[in-house]
């Protein structure tokens, strides 16, 4: 069984899984009993100056029947008093001495502000302090969380004061809501701290009541953008840890990267892993389906690792980093077609709509191998084998661009596989383009000419 | 005979829908199973060509009236198909996640998104100004109303006349409650008067209205009488007290069920009972007088399992409630004592040549006589034709049905027949009477010079739809013509 053992910054914990700055982190009951069910660290809800609550607090996104495929919030950091929070804080370190306790921190933008928190941790034992540079609401209108997170020098200032009075490690936690990730990690660490993580919460709409026509969530009539999260944020969040993870100034430090942003499955996690992130943080899974979920996460984690064959979830961390790659160094000369499995295919022929209406018209319905109108084909009546009189969706491989929108629309697992096939000119990047033949990405006669040159058909 | 071994309470128990009503939850949590097929199977398998991935589609985002407007706007007796059709053997059989998964519940879907209408009293369908003309529509059944609502659709002026009591012919007094509570029907004559069709009950066309003078005064007339009674079985003891037929038996219970179930302590069953037949209304009164309290109930067939019409899930479902079937087994006798049934006299059977219709015939086996003690005896070998009534039309008729052109028009261009009067082949259903009614009113609009489709707001033809290519362009055949190919005449791209 594969060793889940985590070191991250200096910070140990028996596996990799950490509960993220939130909700499910609220109190020492909860941290309790989480790490009674095998929780690996949690990185505490983020204290610091007073706040007051609203209700509602949450919306979710729900699609096709499923609830919480993203969840919204206006809650803000930790309303418990700051006292109760540290006391609890240092009762949870030292029930646990070998789970990962890390402390979420906001406060108000002054050196002395940061310089008290920062001891107060310090004084409950913790492993960790992370700034929470990302809250997108309430907290930013009060110039902290994203506030200080949308703005390079001042992610660098105020790191700078907590590094300067800290003896433990500092994590900065990154917001999403910027349209590059890469200059407030920058930020980070010229601000000398020891990792960052990513993602927080990207600001969001989450929906309107179609009866009220109030927002959601509805506080008294009103609504407004808040914090959205969950496993429809995953793409966003994995692209933001890509950026990080493979920008060269960022890894010149050689810090570590705590991932987070839709993880609810060990599948969510191992993508993670290979992209870069050291330790995982969850919250919207737990706050939907509780803290057992982690029996789930390890154990899908360590078998999938077995069956890679790696010892230990170190041997994983960042391999698919090489791969991370722009447009303009993509091969433009691989090709892979669809195939689709007669046997296997269920006739519900998706594939030919989404390819004849939304994609490139190199599907067709066949019945006995003849091509059919699909619109005037009429499937047999009761008495005759249904299955046998559904026309097939065939695909003209010639024509085929290699979208690979089919496989994605098909139901069936492994019916439509998209086959590398043997390319039919010399590998050649749009990059390579540029600096070879610089008329040809600028002028479609010399684009016209080239794809004669290169036999390059576009139907 | 008529005790009644059941409690009031178990009496209606047994009496209610067999399938409870889908919760809103429950809907929408099937409707999103449906994968939205393309060229669905489960449209082209529906006799009246429901749009049932779109309808599905409304009920998983909540557009539940939207839902019943596209079922009603193909099946205007929708209401009933969603409980009554066979749907293993059309939509459903059809699904693709038949296969290797579980298929969509289109049935219980269909009956949700009506019942949500019917419920809500909602009249999906705009008033249609009158064009004028009139038809007469004999029988109140699925095929007379199917055929009134659709042509009342047009703008047409329709008067349907029913001999019995209550319209709604097969669906109100044939269907077993089960299936479709009596209610149900009767709503759905609601709807249909609501889209402005007369329904004259107690009318019988032949005894109180002469059918030539239908004839004369309508513009048009449909024939849909359904079929007569059930015929003589032919042997002794055919008269004793306790032999009934099959349909009246049903009937009593419906209206048992529509005057509150108490009623039900009143229709007579007996302890043992024999229904002698195998089509669907065999199994549907064998059913009944299982729940009545039947002590024993055998039904007897003189052919094999092959030749029977009833659907094997209909047989399974038989058999669960405890019914015996027993094959290639002729009566040739009631016996009964003081006048009352006592007894059947039966003989075995075996099989010899097809016959005219194609069905092996039964021929006796020799010594081969027993008897199946029984004190009722229920009669469900099939319906009479309606022979007068045909005749007193002067339509043609081929073994006994009302023949017609694939439009449904009979020798008389100006009468037409729909559902089981000219069921010449096919399966006798409700779907396909609702089939039928909409052949006619097409048939009838055509002749009328009316458009023969109707399609609501906000609906689309998808047969309509074709992709038209942009003048100039090079033409893409299916087959792999590429750009490089000449280019086609404009107009030729793909349908």
């Amino acid at each position: 069984m594969a060793d889940l053992t985590t070191d991250f910054a200096g910070v140990r914990s028996p596996n990799p899984f950490w509960l993220a700055s939130a909700p499910p982190t609220n109190s020492a009951y909860q941290i309790n009993k989480a790490f009674e069910y095998g929780w690996g660290g949690a990185v505490w809800k983020t204290i610091g100056d007073p706040v007051l609550n609203v209700s509602n607090r949450y919306g979710a996104f729900e699609f096709g029947g499923n609830r919480l495929v993203a969840i919204n919030n206006v809650e803000l950091i930790s309303d418990r008093p700051l006292h109760i929070n540290l006391r609890e804080i240092a009762e949870v370190k030292r029930l646990w001495p070998d789970r990962a306790v890390i402390v979420s921190a906001m406060v108000s933008s002054t050196p002395e502000a940061w310089k008290t928190i920062v001891q107060q941790i310090e004084d409950t034992g913790a492993d960790a302090i992370e700034l929470n540079y990302g809250c997108p609401h309430g907290m930013s209108e009060r110039g902290m969380g994203a506030a200080v997170g949308q703005v390079p020098e001042y992610c660098t200032t105020i790191t700078g004061w907590v590094t300067a009075v800290s003896s433990l490690p500092v994590i900065v936690k990154l917001t999403p809501n910027v349209t590059d990730i890469r200059p407030p990690a920058r930020a980070a660490v010229a601000g000398n701290a020891d990792a960052v993580s990513l993602i927080n919460t990207i600001n969001s709409i989450v929906g309107v009541d179609l009866d009220s026509f109030e927002l959601r969530p509805n506080v008294g009539g009103k609504g407004g953008h808040g914090g959205y999260a969950g496993p429809a944020v995953k793409p966003i969040a994995l692209h933001m840890l890509s950026q990080v993870a493979s920008d060269p100034e960022f890894a010149q430090a050689r810090l570590p990267i705590s991932g987070m942003g839709g993880i609810q499955t060990w599948r969510d996690a191992a993508e993670f892993l290979l992209l870069g992130a050291t330790s995982l943080q969850v919250c919207t899974a737990v706050m939907h389906y509780g803290f057992r979920l982690i029996e789930e996460l390890t154990d899908g984690l360590s078998n999938w690792l077995d069956e890679k064959g790696a010892t230990s979830v170190q041997e994983v961390i960042g391999a698919s980093v090489p791969r991370i790659s722009d447009f303009g160094d993509f091969d433009l000369s691989f090709k892979s077609v669809a195939r689709i499995d007669d046997d296997t295919c269920i006739k519900c022929n998706l594939c030919y709509v989404a390819c004849d209406e939304g994609a490139h018209q190199c599907i067709d319905l066949t019945v006995d191998g003849a091509i059919i109108d699909p619109a005037a084909y009429a499937v047999a009546s009761a008495d005759l084998p249904h299955h046998a009189s559904k026309p097939q969706p065939k695909v003209r491989e010639e024509d085929c661009v290699g979208c690979d929108l089919c496989s994605l629309v098909c139901p069936v697992d492994g019916c439509i596989t998209m086959v590398t096939v043997p390319p039919l000119r010399p590998s050649v990047t749009w990059n390579e383009l540029v600096r070879t033949r610089p008329e040809v990405t600028t002028d479609w006669d010399a684009m016209l000419e080239y794809r004669r040159e290169k036999g390059i058909d576009i139907h | 005979m008529q005790h009644h071994p059941l409690s009031l309470q178990q009496l209606q128990e047994s009496f209610t829908e067999t399938y409870p009503a889908y919760t809103a939850n429950e809907a929408v949590v099937e409707a999103n199973r449906c994968l939205y097929c393309f060229d669905a199977p489960c449209i082209k398998a529906c006799p009246t060509d429901i749009d049932v991935p779109t309808f599905i589609r409304k009920i998983a985002t909540g557009n539940t009236l939207g839902a019943a407007t596209t079922i009603l706007e193909s099946n205007l007796i929708g209401h009933t198909c969603g409980r009554v059709c066979p749907v293993d053997e059309l939509c459903v059989g059809a699904c693709v996640l038949g296969e290797e998964h579980r298929p969509i519940a289109i049935g219980r879907l269909q009956r949700y998104a009506t019942d949500h209408l019917y419920q809500r009293g909602v009249m999906p369908f705009d008033p249609v100004p009158g064009v004028g003309k009139r038809v007469a529509v004999v029988g109140s059944g699925p095929a007379g109303l199917s055929a009134a609502s659709e042509l009342a659709k047009r703008g047409v002026t329709v008067d349907v006349f029913e001999r019995s009591d209550l319209a709604g012919g097969l669906s109100t007094y044939g269907i077993v409650v089960m299936r479709e509570p009596v209610t149900v029907s009767l709503d759905e004559i609601e709807f249909v008067k609501r889209l402005g069709v007369k329904v004259h009950t107690g009318v019988e066309v032949g005894r109180d209205l002469d059918p030539q003078r239908l004839v004369a005064e309508y513009d048009a007339v449909v024939i849909a009488a359904g079929t007569g009674r059930v015929p003589d079985l032919g042997v002794p003891g055919e008269d004793l007290e306790g032999v009934i037929e099959a349909l009246p038996f049903i009937a009593a219970t419906k209206m048992a069920e529509k005057d509150g179930l108490a009623a039900l302590e009143q229709v007579p069953v007996g302890n043992e009972v024999v229904v002698i037949g195998a089509g669907n209304t065999a199994i549907d009164a064998a059913t009944i007088a299982k729940r009545l309290g039947a002590e024993r109930v055998t039904m007897i067939y003189r052919r094999s399992r092959a030749e029977m019409t009833a659907y094997d899930f209909e047989v399974r479902f038989v058999q669960n409630e405890g019914v015996d079937i027993r094959l290639m087994t002729q009566p040739v006798e009631v016996l009964g004592v003081d006048g009352r049934v006592t007894g059947l006299r039966c003989v075995r059977t075996e099989l010899g040549e097809p016959d005219a219709g194609g069905r092996r015939a039964p021929r006796a086996v020799p010594g081969s006589e027993f008897v199946i003690p029984c004190d009722q005896v229920i009669k469900a070998i099939g319906q009479e034709k309606l022979a007068t009534l045909f005749a007193s039309f002067g339509v043609a008729t081929e073994r006994g049905y009302v023949s017609t052109d694939a439009e449904l028009r009979t020798s008389n261009p100006t009468v037409f027949a729909a559902g089981d009067c000219a069921r010449l082949e096919g399966e006798a259903l409700t779907v396909t009477a609702a089939r039928d009614g909409k052949i006619v009113a097409q048939a009838i609009a055509k002749q009328f010079g009316l458009p023969t489709k109707v399609v609501s707001r906000g609906s689309v033809d998808r047969r309509n739809v074709v992709g038209r290519p942009i003048m100039g362009a090079p033409e893409r055949a299916p087959g792999g013509v590429s750009s490089e190919a000449p280019a086609g005449p404009a107009g030729g791209g793909r349908g």
